[in-house]
């Protein structure tokens, strides 16, 4: 079991945590301006990435709120976390 | 067999007290400190079990977790535990154990036969017996099962509760051997927060078992000494009895505590839990898990009688017992010697040390020669046999190491006990499970702590030391360096003195050859829990398995409850020689939790049966549906009343009664459940644009809407009607069951895409008791109920809502009907939904106000084409496939709309909603149904869709459906088919979803 610390609490288990998939998916702002192929690539397409992979957690049974983890997926070590919004680095862009 | 196995004097026994138990149904004693093992060899029981495949009769092995033999089933009816090691269970007064694999008779063992026919029964024989024929598998299944069988499953519920608990600490020390107990004692010091962990009984590992000394003291004493002081620390916490199980992600790691398993079942307290898992964060990781010694793999070395040379130590100086009258030591190291010095010490002819190397060490030999024991150097044992009661003669040859073949026969010798030592293999199990590959290291002979990819160390014997100085020395290191990490500025502790003794090294010898006459028959046995041999994974290989992870499930290596502990790492060194490789080549398989069993009810803890391991949620007014006898439907969380019969009633006839009721006058619902979310801000309405399909711009105070709510895929995730409170202020209702998600999902929307948008959630399901007043007397009732509001269409129109008093009581009305009547929704604080709905009740005695189910609201629903989330849909339904384009905004964005685009979504011939009815209106179809163009199709038949409600209306007078339908609304009129489970084939002519009421005059009036 992953140990994750949220930006709001601090460490806490991954029980408390659901898993959002990849991090840094933008929604496009004109939707009806995509053609199906672009669409599918927003709404079905993501990267399964082997080595550091930018995801989306919620600390769903604490402070409910969703932020971002760099995690490699091999090691299954966190390199880092930050709130959405923020780069990885830590910096508000 | 005698009882005159018991030494007079050593051993941590306390003789002063007897313990009555039982094995396989015959009275035994022993005294405290005594495994059930210790005690039966005191009395000279050797026969413990029967192996698995072959059914050769079999002796205990070891004296710890690596027992693979003496397999146990303790206790009786629900307290039964199968598969326990007689080696680890201790002695209580009553226990009674029964091996588990000696049908019927662990004497007179039908499945013995098996070791006449092992020549049909090689490895891969259950593999190719599963693999081939079908009808095979179907002919051995009874008798190998039968015959095979590990234990009992207990037929009775265990009446014992189990628990867990979670921990953190700066250092979690695995094992109190002597490395682990200076390393705990080290951390402690520092100030860190430490938990020592311990399998057996009593800290101290190896000491528990040496003759030898520790700074002056005896190494029992040394061990008290050491936990003394541990004691003293409040931030230390030592477990005994807990079995360090599993390492996982993160330093996580799972103890297994055995709290109850050593007490009568007098003795303990029933409030306690009998075991108990530990869920362990640890900042650094120090295992001192110790090694297992390995036996040797000569034709014979399964026979009752040969031992381990350490668990031959270990009986003799721990339990005080000797395993037998006269013993041989087989080692190809100097730790071999100790067994010969120790049987020597309790009185045992020791007939001769045989040494696979002609170098052994010069401390141990001269130990060895002062005993007077004749050692062999250069010779092995090549060969076993047995009497009736096991182990009695073993057959000494000399051997060459480079051609790797027996030179010449040096005849027998008459023992009972054969003490082997092929080694010491570290126990790297949870290095391993932490994600770490352990490497192989030729001078030890063994697998070794490879880089450590977690925060975790290895010292002592499980790193390759096996020096006691040098354990203590690596002990306190691993200590200093892991506090350091955490913070810590550790003082340290005084490496104690010990004996130091040299050491010559270990020549690996993993197969011992055989005489050229009975190569082919010998039974050298690799694992012995699963009776695999040096030749079956010759065999394997010869079949062409290579991988060490295909040959153990070829084999059955290592696939016992004891996971190979004894066994994988002579198995793969043996194929490792017969590919030409080393054994680092092969590596080893992987280690997985859990490193001994762990039973269900330790892992299930408390999350046992509905009370506990899922929440039950029921409404404010739930009390007044179970007097009035409602059986309830569980949707979600939620026990929902499903109807209400009355004395003689059917279903059928509870929930006709309840929908004419409704219909002809006024009916009741306990509408509670609805999820139910505070939505406020000024962005409200523009939240409420982007999530739900339809517009939300214009919805002014006072008034409600009802919304569909799509997935960026297009397809219907859920519906609800939502109030406009104030400018900035809504309420969304949900359904039942969807909203936790609905929640989750606005939120994730809030937080990760619009943290633009000033909009704010709250969870208020809880807070509100909802009833729906439905039918044409509701508005009657509610004037009656004393009702503050004005309640006609005029003041209070369809989809408005209003804030009153019913009575005394503050509610919120709204003119919103899932029924298709006239219908009032009444909100209250949860505290007087009770109230208010007994209100209610007692105002509508005159209209015969009738409370109606989940059932019946079904009913009335699907009269008017009405879906339900889920049940309708299925996460493949777009609004259009519904018909209700009417919902679907073309003037804004909204999550899923570019989705109502793609190719596949503006498809003719999609699956739409549609209604059925049967040519024979009493026939109600299955919901789930299949429905097919024809009655007579050739197979496979196409199929068209399925019925997704149906019902008896008994407002319409007959059976009603709906169903999703390929291209369905095209077909209006046609008749299509149901084809049934049970070949029946049902015509239905497809009509429009609303059954009642189509202009929903009765709604509105
Ligand atoms: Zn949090």
């Amino acid at each position: 079991m992953l140990e994750i610390e949220c930006p709001w609490c601090g460490p806490r288990d991954q029980d408390e945590f659901s898993y959002g998939g990849e991090a840094h998916i933008v929604r496009p702002l004109s939707p009806e301006n995509l053609n199906d192929r672009e669409w599918g690539d927003y709404l079905f397409f993501r990267d399964n990435k082997k080595g550091q992979h930018a995801e989306q957690w919620c600390h769903a049974a604490g402070c409910r709120r969703w932020f971002n983890v760099i995690r490699d997926t091999v090691s299954y070590r966190i390199v880092s976390v930050y709130r959405s919004g923020d780069s990885s680095s830590g910096e508000s862009p | 067999m005698s009882g005159a196995r018991r030494l007079s004097r050593g051993g941590l026994i306390d003789r002063s007290q007897i313990i009555k138990f039982r094995f396989n149904g015959k009275a035994y004693t022993g005294h405290p400190g005594d495994t059930l093992a210790s005690a039966l060899l005191a009395q000279g029981v050797r026969l413990f079990g029967r192996s698995f495949k072959y059914h050769r009769p079999r002796g205990v092995v070891g004296a710890g977790a690596e027992e693979p033999n003496a397999l146990v089933q303790v206790g009786e009816a629900g307290y039964s535990t199968p598969n326990l090691r007689a080696t680890q269970v201790e002695l209580y007064d009553g226990l009674s154990a029964q091996t588990v694999n000696g049908w019927p008779s662990l004497k007179h063992d039908v499945g013995a036969i098996n070791s006449m026919f092992s020549r049909i029964l090689p490895a891969g024989f259950y593999y190719k017996t599963f693999m081939w024929p079908r009808s095979a598998w179907m002919r051995y299944e009874h008798f190998i099962r039968k015959a095979a069988g590990l234990g009992r499953t207990p037929e009775l519920p265990d009446p014992d509760i189990y628990d867990k608990r979670h921990i953190h600490c700066d250092i979690l020390v695995v094992g109190a051997g002597p490395s682990g107990l200076i390393a705990a004692l080290t951390a402690a010091r520092s100030g860190a927060r430490v938990v020592l962990a311990d399998e057996q009984t009593q800290f101290g590992g190896s000491l528990l078992c040496t003759s030898s000394t520790i700074g002056g003291l005896r190494a029992v004493d040394w061990v008290k000494k050491m936990v003394d002081e541990l004691r003293t620390f409040s931030e230390v916490k030592l477990l005994n009895r807990s079995t360090v199980t599993g390492y996982f992600d993160h330093n996580f790691l799972t103890i297994n505590e055995r709290r109850t398993h050593h007490l009568a079942s007098g003795d303990s307290d029933p409030r306690m839990s009998r075991e108990r898992l530990w869920r362990v964060r640890a900042g650094e990781v120090v295992l001192a898990t110790g090694a297992i010694e390995r036996p040797l793999v000569f034709d014979g070395n399964d026979l009752p009688g040969v031992m381990l040379s350490s668990a031959v130590t270990t009986y003799i100086r721990r339990y005080a017992v000797a395993p037998g009258k006269t013993g041989v030591v087989f080692t190809n190291n100097d730790s071999g010697y100790q067994a010969a010095i120790d049987m020597a010490w309790a009185g045992m002819e020791v007939i001769a040390i045989v040494d696979s190397r002609r170098s052994p060490g010069t401390s141990v030999v001269k130990e060895a020669e002062a005993l007077g024991i004749p050692i062999y150097k250069g010779h092995v044992i090549s060969s076993a046999r047995s009497g009736s009661e096991g182990l009695n003669r073993v057959e000494l040859s000399t051997w060459c190491r480079s051609t790797g073949e027996l030179t010449a026969h040096k005849g027998m010798i008459d023992c009972q006990v054969l003490a082997l030592s092929g080694g010491l293999s570290p126990v790297v199990h949870l290095h391993s499970q932490s994600g770490a590959k352990p490497v192989f290291d030729s001078h030890v002979a063994a697998f070794l702590p490879g880089a450590s990819v977690q925060k975790e160390r290895s010292v002592g014997a499980c790193n390759g030391t096996f020096d006691l100085g040098d354990c203590f020395r690596e002990g306190i290191q691993g200590a200093l360096a892991a506090a350091n990490v955490r913070g810590f500025s550790a003082i340290g502790v005084d490496i104690p003195a010990t004996d130091y003794k040299q050491h010559a090294p270990i020549e690996a010898l993993w197969e011992v050859p055989s005489n050229i006459l009975d190569g082919a028959r010998a039974k050298k046995f690799v694992d012995y829990q699963n009776d695999t041999t040096a030749s079956d994974i010759r065999l394997a290989a010869r079949e062409g398995y290579r991988s060490i992870e295909h040959v153990k499930r070829y084999t059955a290596l290592g696939f016992g409850t004891d996971q190979g502990k004894l066994g994988n790492i002579n198995g793969l060194a043996i194929l490792a020689k017969t590919l030409n490789k080393e054994p680092g080549d092969v590596g080893t398989t992987t280690f997985r939790p859990n490193y001994t069993p762990v039973t269900f009810g330790a892992i299930a803890g408390r999350n046992l049966g509905s009370e506990l391991f899922d929440p039950v949620r029921k409404t404010a007014i739930h009390p007044w549906h179970v007097k009035r006898g409602a059986l309830f439907e569980n949707v979600g969380q939620w026990k929902r009343p499903w109807y209400y019969p009355r004395p003689g009633e059917s279903m059928l006839d509870a929930v006709n009664r309840e929908c004419l009721a409704t219909r002809a006058s006024v009916g009741v619902l306990d509408a509670s459940t609805l999820g139910k979310i505070d939505i406020q801000g000024p962005d409200t309405a523009e939240f409420l644009n982007r999530i739900y399909t339809n517009g939300w711009t214009n919805l002014l105070p006072g008034r409600c809407r009802y919304g569909f709510m799509l997935g960026e895929d297009g397809m219907v995730m859920d519906d609800g009607v939502t109030t406009c409170i104030a400018s900035n202020h809504y309420l969304m209702t949900t359904t039942t069951g969807g909203a936790a998600a609905v929640m989750g999902w606005m939120e994730r929307w809030l937080q990760t895409e619009w943290p633009d948008l000033k909009v704010y959630l709250t969870s208020v399901t809880d807070h509100w008791s909802v009833m729906s007043v439905a039918g044409p007397q509701s508005r009657a009732v509610l004037e009656a109920a004393g009702c503050d509001v004005e309640l006609d269409s005029q003041s209070f129109p369809f989809m408005s809502v209003r804030e009153g008093k019913i009575g005394d009581i503050s509610s919120r009305i709204s003119r919103i009907s899932f029924s298709g009547e006239l219908a009032f929704e009444i909100s209250v604080d949860a505290n007087y939904g009770m109230a208010l709905w007994q209100t209610v009740m007692d105002a509508g005695r005159a209209y015969d106000i009738t409370p109606y189910g989940t059932e019946a609201m079904h009913v009335l629903r699907a009269e008017k084409g009405y879906v339900i989330v889920g049940q309708d849909t299925d996460g493949s339904v777009t609004p259009n496939d519904l018909g209700m384009d009417w919902i679907v905004s073309k003037n804004k964005d909204f999550i899923g709309k570019r989705s109502l685009f793609r190719a596949d979504t503006i498809r003719p011939n999609r699956k739409q909603l549609v209604g059925l009815l049967t040519d024979d209106p009493k026939t109600v179809l299955p919901e789930g149904a299949q429905l097919v163009n024809s009655p007579q199709n050739s197979r496979p038949v196409p199929m068209i869709g399925h019925v997704s409600s149906s019902y008896y209306s008994a407002s319409i007078g007959r059976s009603i459906a709906l169903a999703l339908v390929k291209g369905g609304r095209a077909r209006m009129g046609s008749t299509i088919f149901a084809q049934l489970m049970d070949d029946h084939i049902v015509p239905a002519v497809v009509v429009d979803p609303v059954f009642y009421d189509p202009e929903n005059e009765r709604t509105k009036s």
